[in-house]
């Protein structure tokens, strides 16, 4: 990926041309009633203990959360190292507001499931040395965190800042997003740890 | 290249770092705890790596209240809106907690964890945008 991160400085107003700063939205708000429509189902199939329903949301939110890591770390992100500036600010603008809803409520719906799926299951009783296979889904899980909560998401954000501006400062958007990319493409790689973990869990 | 929308350059006080270990250290605390589920881990460990966790906070926040000058609008837009978010999010988790039947020092300890959590990240989302940003510079800008 290293030919994929470049300083491209930003020339004055590239990102004027195209994408003004009024138009640059920091939440989409036409996404909040969907969020909160799953934390509703999440909280119902916690409480009423349906185990389909933690199944599902624990299967579909987590094989989205590793899809999206995987795909914007090892596919997006360095499409859009090789792209123009403007092309790359034009893409930011609408891409990065999205992943600021969808990112965060993937990773709780997985992550509340899936503890209540365990237990519901069993599998959280399982003896070591088994037991080391949820232990390590844990560690990854936790290092993920650390990376995505730490580095990208403030990325993420202060781009997203950044644009609003009226004359948006280049080189800290070229260094921010490359962050970005990097850690994106970090996350990525550790999810397909949780995909050979997963899958021993879901087999044994 | 333009520079001019750019907050001039200084040097602020490593605030993210230490929230990030902060947040590093509750959430090697909670796999700590999670790692022996079912059963009720030792509990030394978790309140050691918990205790450094909110001493980090502690220095974090100490660390904001000396900066003087700074996109205070800002950081207290974002971290504000951060912590709602992530509010939500501890109460889901304390809320899995209470019915799965965690209680007395594990809840408690459980409870400390997730407030360090919520606490610590809207303080690295708030600063890392507002640093960027003009001294004073307005909300809705």
């Amino acid at each position: 990926m290293a030919d994929a991160i470049q300083d491209f400085p930003l020339p004055a107003n590239a990102a004027a041309g195209r994408v003004t700063p009024a138009r640059v939205t920091i939440i989409p708000l036409a996404g909040l009633p969907v969020v909160g429509a799953v934390l509703v189902f999440l909280v119902v199939a916690i409480a009423g203990n349906w185990l389909w329903a933690l199944d599902f949301l624990h299967v579909a939110g987590g094989g989205l959360w590793t899809g999206i890591d995987l795909f914007v770390g090892l596919v997006i992100g360095p499409i859009i190292g090789r792209m123009s500036v403007p092309a790359r600010v034009e893409f930011s603008t609408r891409f990065m507001p999205k992943m600021v809803l969808i990112m965060p409520t993937l990773v709780i719906v997985t992550l509340a499931s899936g503890l209540q799926l365990a237990r519901a299951l069993g599998d959280l009783a399982v003896p070591y040395p088994n037991h080391w296979w949820l232990v390590a889904s844990f560690v990854v899980v936790g290092v993920m965190a650390v990376i995505a909560l730490g580095l990208l998401e403030p990325a993420n954000l202060a781009v997203l800042f950044e644009l609003k501006k009226p004359k948006p400062n280049g080189l800290l958007i070229a260094k921010l997003m490359r962050r970005f990319i990097y850690t994106a493409g970090i996350t990525g790689v550790m999810q397909i740890a949780t995909l050979i973990i997963m899958s021993r869990l879901a087999t044994w | 290249m333009s520079d001019s929308g750019a907050a001039p350059a200084r040097k602020l006080p490593p605030v993210v770092e230490s929230a990030v270990a902060s947040m590093a250290l509750v959430i090697a605390g909670g796999i700590f705890l999670a790692a022996y589920l079912p059963r009720q881990a030792p509990l030394p460990i978790p309140i050691g790596l918990i205790s450094l966790a909110a001493v980090l906070l502690a220095a974090t926040v100490v660390m904001l209240t000396r900066l003087g000058e700074f996109a205070w609008n800002r950081f207290r837009q974002v971290s504000g809106w951060a912590l709602a978010a992530y509010l939500v999010i501890a109460g889901m988790l304390e809320y899995v907690l209470l019915v799965d039947r965690t209680r007395g020092a594990l809840l408690l300890l459980m409870t400390v964890t997730l407030t360090i959590f919520a606490l610590d990240i809207p303080i690295v989302l708030g600063f890392s945008v507002a640093r960027h940003q003009e001294v004073g510079s307005s909300p809705t800008a």
